[in-house]
């Protein structure tokens, strides 16, 4: 899954460097990257750069990793033994992301353990998405079908991003991802065709997960303050009005193959612009839950701090243990 | 040899996969660290395909059109057939290493012996999972190894962990009248000969961990019989929950 | 707070014949834990059947302003390629 840029609007571009470049560097560096080349971990880069990179991937990483929570909340609950295996196997693939993400940042000079008290500090954000409740197993094939629908989209250009590692996080990712919408459309698709209850409770999915999945683009491109930076430098590649339209173009066609409506009374094919419109998003929802006030902000923070601090004896352990074999072999 | 006792061993072997599975399951996105997560959950993903196979077996040799979905979301406590080992809670990492180790090394002796099975489909299965618990087994001695051989704390954790589980390895090891036929035929394994070996590898790896071996204390059995600790039908409330709040229904 | 497990550089044999190729990183506090960490990391998808997992602290890398004196130089010695040397059509089998 992934994130977009997530500050608030009100704050000013945290891209501000503290020292003057080297404008000769710079232009260099401007100019690769122009020209698509890949900036790799030991390339002098401007620190501008570094920190919105940082932020950027981080950013992602605890995305993966929060993400993990609501559709963990239906694992052991799955109905069938083919959707447990599934779903675990997606969640873990979460997991991996993560993983990955985490260690293209390491690259660019900070720790994983940097990047974790960073979130449970909540200094660093994670995507608005995951603090929303996975109520019924219809959340499940919602998320999978919305939310890595719209992470895909978001994902692909970032396979030719700017810095190295993370293209290459990018790459592998996007490879993984590709089961998880598809297997989140078939749950939705089979509950769609089911009891009425069961097309009950996938309306009521689409219903609660639509529009905090458009608001995963991220603000309006006319408020998007890192925005035209992020392009020039290749972070990003399109922008979040464009493929907020993408998204949507593509998956009411999909909602309507299986019978459910858009909880948008606004949306409309416009037959000129060749797309749909769409309804007014709550933006200022969006920046509620940015700022931490997303229903489950609380449960998901303190499940992940609990984790970590109920996993630190063990960590602790295998070090200690490393170190006395270190010492042993030493000795003999 | 009757169907009835191919169908009571085939739940056996699918039931201790399917509720360590769940079990394991329990730990996604909670671990320790991110790469012990992703571990646990490969486990976890193993156990469960073993569980789909063996309880399909069930389903096929019992006949009355139950698949292994009928099986594992339709049964209740008293029909379950798995060893206590499998579904205690995972408490923390210590106990479910403390689980996963004991139980492991049993599952990895217990499938090289029936890839001999005279029981085709058995055979296969087993040949394809011995391979998997041979990972799992290295994984939880390794870990055994870390925690008792670690710092003070993760030693007296894993002591606990250890002395939580073992009253439950002497059931891993018995035999009843449901399956002494089965082994007799060649399809069943003796467990009662893997037990020397079991307790050597035990042994070996608590010496590697600096752990002593638990004193033998009075076995605590039940489960091949249905005789579950109260552990299991919470599990089986959640596992099961919607299944049974929606019969009928296609997932 | 406890010591960070130490960073590994994972590297995946694809299939007998290739060479082992960079995939990613992982932590773990001794080797064998890499390995593992990097088998459940990297390789669920049939990706590998070899792993090489190195710390991360051990790669010693060249530095990209080096790059000019490392690697230009070769730049002109085109006479190390076959298409440098110019043979007629008709000569066969060189």
């Amino acid at each position: 899954m992934y994130t977009t840029e997530l500050d608030d609007n009100k704050k000013k571009p945290a891209t501000v460097p503290s020292a003057p470049e080297d404008p000769v560097r710079l232009a260099a560096f401007e100019a690769r990257v122009a020209a698509d080349d890949f900036i790799e971990p030991k390339d002098w880069m401007p620190e501008a750069y570094r920190k919105t990179l940082i932020r950027q991937i981080s950013q992602h990483a605890h995305s993966e990793i929060v993400g993990m929570l609501p559709e963990g909340n239906w694992i052991t609950r799955a109905p069938s033994l083919r959707r447990k295996a599934v779903l675990l196997a997606k969640v873990q693939d979460e997991g991996g992301h993560g993983l990955y993400l985490y260690a293209a940042a390491e690259t660019l000079g900070t720790s994983r353990d940097e990047m974790i008290e960073a979130l449970h500090s909540g200094r660093a954000k994670y995507s608005t998405i995951f603090n929303y409740p996975t109520l019924t197993w219809a959340d499940i094939g919602a998320i999978g079908w919305l939310v890595d629908g719209a992470a895909i989209m978001n994902q692909v250009p970032l396979q030719r991003t700017s810095y190295g590692p993370y293209a290459r996080a990018m790459v592998r990712i996007c490879k993984e991802e590709s089961f998880h919408q598809r297997q989140g459309y078939e749950i939705m698709m089979t509950l769609a065709a089911g009891t009425a209850e069961q097309k009950r409770m996938a309306q009521s999915a689409l219903d609660r997960w639509w529009w905090p999945s458009l608001m995963m683009f991220g603000p309006p491109d006319d408020n998007s303050p890192n925005s035209a930076q992020s392009m020039r430098w290749r972070i990003k590649r399109e922008t979040n009005d464009q493929i907020r339209q993408k998204f949507i173009d593509v998956t009411v066609p999909q909602a309507e193959a299986i019978d459910l409506q858009v909880p948008d009374p606004a949306l409309k094919w416009n037959e000129t612009r060749g797309s749909y419109d769409f309804g007014e998003i709550d933006w200022e929802e969006f920046y509620a839950v940015v700022r931490g006030e997303g229903p489950l902000a609380k449960e998901r923070m303190n499940a992940r701090v609990k984790a970590w601090e109920e996993g630190a004896w063990v960590r602790e352990a295998a070090m200690a243990h490393a170190d006395k074999r270190r010492v042993r072999a030493a000795a003999e | 040899m009757s169907d009835k006792a191919l169908f009571e061993y085939a739940c056996r072997l699918g039931d201790d996969s399917l509720i360590l599975g769940q079990r394991l399951s329990e730990w996604c996105g909670h671990a320790p660290m991110l790469e012990i997560d992703l571990s646990l959950a490969n486990i976890g993903l193993d156990l469960i395909g073993q569980a789909t196979h063996f309880l399909k077996l069930a389903g096929d040799v019992e006949g009355k059109g139950r698949d292994a979905d009928a099986l594992a979301f339709r049964r209740d406590v008293l029909d379950f057939r798995n060893c206590l080992l499998v579904e205690q809670p995972n408490g923390d990492f210590a106990q479910t290493i403390a689980r996963q180790f004991l139980f492991s090394n049993w599952q990895e002796l217990l499938f090289r012996d029936l890839t001999r099975s005279r029981n085709e489909t058995i055979a296969a299965i087993a040949a394809k999972a011995v391979k998997e618990v041979a990972y799992h087994t290295r994984f939880a001695d390794e870990w055994m190894v870390r925690l008792g051989d670690g710092t003070d704390e993760s030693r007296g954790r894993i002591a606990a962990g250890l002395d939580w589980m073992w009253r439950f390895v002497d059931e891993l090891f018995e035999v009843d009248a449901a399956i002494a036929p089965l082994i007799a035929a060649g399809i069943g394994a003796d467990v009662r000969a893997l037990r020397t070996e079991w307790d050597a590898r035990v042994a070996k790896t608590l010496a590697d961990a600096t752990l002593e071996l638990p004193k033998p204390r009075r076995a605590t059995l039940g489960g091949r019989a249905g005789h579950h600790s109260e552990h299991l039908g919470h599990l089986l409330s959640e596992m099961q929950f919607l299944q049974r709040a929606y019969p009928g229904a296609t997932w | 707070m406890s010591k960070e497990w130490p960073l590994w550089e994972v590297f995946v044999r694809a299939k007998n014949g290739l060479a082992h190729k960079h995939v990613g990183s992982v932590h773990a506090a001794d080797g064998r834990m890499a390995i593992e960490a990097a088998r459940d990391t990297y390789t669920r998808r049939m990706e590998g059947i070899s792993l090489w997992v190195v710390p991360s602290a051990s790669i010693v890398a060249s530095d990209p302003n080096d790059a000019g004196e490392l690697f230009e130089p070769a730049a002109d010695k085109v006479y190390r390629h076959p298409t440098f040397y110019s043979i007629p059509d008709h000569i066969k089998n060189i």
